[in-house]
């Protein structure tokens, strides 16, 4: 009788694994999906990691806007759509946006260099000292945002910020991401695709696509870690702060400028 | 004898439309046919829990996400989207604060106004566009037909 439950039916064996994996294959579509995306941070950021990017304004190409659209597709910018009777002027001195591609010139050797400015991420963000809400904050990891719950849209951080970073939403939005929240009344800037740094992701919208285009020109990464590929970029070549002058301790930085 | 007769009528049809209108036994479920909380037997907390603190587990939790990071949650306003939106005659999402939906139907009842979905989607969304780019989508909208399209035009 022993002998007989010990016994190790073939059969049975095998009709249980192709059941299994008839289960696996009709369920898989869901399944698969749940598990592929990185798993969602259960603990709360730490000041373990600081995140920062550095930007070569070499490798930064003329009329290139690589990365701006691809900030603008990941937080729903392009979903924009202008007031009516607004115009066309008007509309680009308003609407929302998180990069903008700048070129300044030397006057006096004509030399002319490409960037992209976004938030900097400041150790000593303005934005955050002047918030009288405490929506403007920086998150322990670096990431300098705002809390649309808090924000009164009195537009003081946009003030306050000397990169003019900051964008406010003047009208209602019809349309928005899952993963970006945006509404009429907020002030909003690059947050580092910070629903990307939760899922564990390792990179940006904006160094994707720039790399994607062929440029590589935006490293990003932890910039506490030496073995991270920004702080060997950072080892590696001369970089600058805009308005080093500011003492505010960016944590977006350029090189080649 | 005919007085009888009405009397009787009226009494009956008194007693059918009393019995008519009662209210449906405990379990009557408010959600939306067709939306993914149609098949389950409760929400993420019991049903009587989550009727009346709902709005202050994600009022604690949109703090946590904000400011800590903390994203592994079952308590997100994404989740209620994700289950209570019903797909509409064309088989898109239709938002769960159109007039009869499910948040909208209660809040109608309860007189209640909130923002949320001022800044928030009301259906789900591909989680970046990186993956929808890939065509790979977040759990988001796994569930959500006619998203499976290239990016840029598979957004709502």
């Amino acid at each position: 009788m022993t002998q007989e439950h010990d016994k190790v039916d073939g059969a049975r064996r095998s009709f249980i694994g192709a059941a299994a994996g008839l289960t696996a294959a009709t369920v898989a579509p869901g399944v698969i999906l749940h598990t592929v995306a990185a798993a969602p941070r259960a603990e709360a950021v730490t000041d373990k990691v600081r995140w920062g990017m550095l930007i070569d304004t070499a490798k930064c190409a003329d009329g290139c806007t690589a990365c701006v659209q691809a900030c603008d597709r990941e937080n729903g910018l392009d979903l924009q759509i202008k007031p009516e009777g607004a115009s066309e002027q008007m509309w680009d001195r308003q609407r929302a946006v998180w990069i903008r591609k700048v070129q300044v010139q030397d006057n006096l050797t004509g030399r002319v260099t490409n960037l992209p400015m976004l938030c900097q991420h400041c150790e000593h963000p303005p934005c955050v000292d002047v918030c009288p809400t405490g929506a403007s904050f920086k998150r322990a990891d670096g990431i300098v945002m705002v809390d649309r719950h808090t924000c009164i849209g009195c537009r003081y951080c946009m003030m306050a910020c000397p990169y003019k970073a900051r964008s406010f939403i003047h009208q209602v939005v019809a349309e928005k991401l899952t993963a970006t929240p945006r509404g009429k009344g907020c002030v909003e800037s690059c947050n580092l695709c910070v629903h990307r740094r939760d899922h564990g992701e390792a990179s940006t919208a904006c160094a994707d696509a720039c790399a994607a285009a062929g440029h590589h020109a935006i490293v990003f990464g932890d910039l506490t870690d030496a073995g991270s590929a920004v702080s060997k970029a950072m080892a590696a070549a001369a970089s600058r702060q805009i308005r080093e002058d500011l003492d505010l301790n960016t944590g977006v930085r350029y090189s080649s400028i | 004898m005919a007085n009888a007769v009405v009397r009787g009528l009226l009494a009956v049809t008194g007693l059918v439309w009393a019995l008519g209108a009662q209210p449906v036994a405990a379990d009557e479920t408010f959600v939306t046919p067709g939306s993914n909380a149609a098949g389950l037997t409760s929400c993420v907390e019991p049903t009587d829990f989550m009727r009346r603190n709902h709005m202050e587990i994600i009022k604690h939790q949109r703090n946590t996400v904000v400011h800590q990071g903390i994203r592994d949650s079952k308590h997100t306003l994404a989740g209620c989207i994700d289950c209570h939106v019903a797909p509409g005659p064309d088989h898109k999402p239709v938002s769960v604060y159109a007039e009869g939906q499910f948040c909208h139907r209660c809040h109608a009842y309860a007189a209640v106004d909130v923002n949320c979905f001022g800044c928030h989607a009301t259906v789900p969304t591909p989680a970046t566009a990186s993956k929808a780019a890939s065509g790979e989508f977040g759990p988001d909208v796994a569930q959500v037909p006619d998203q499976g399209a290239a990016a840029g035009g598979n957004r709502p």
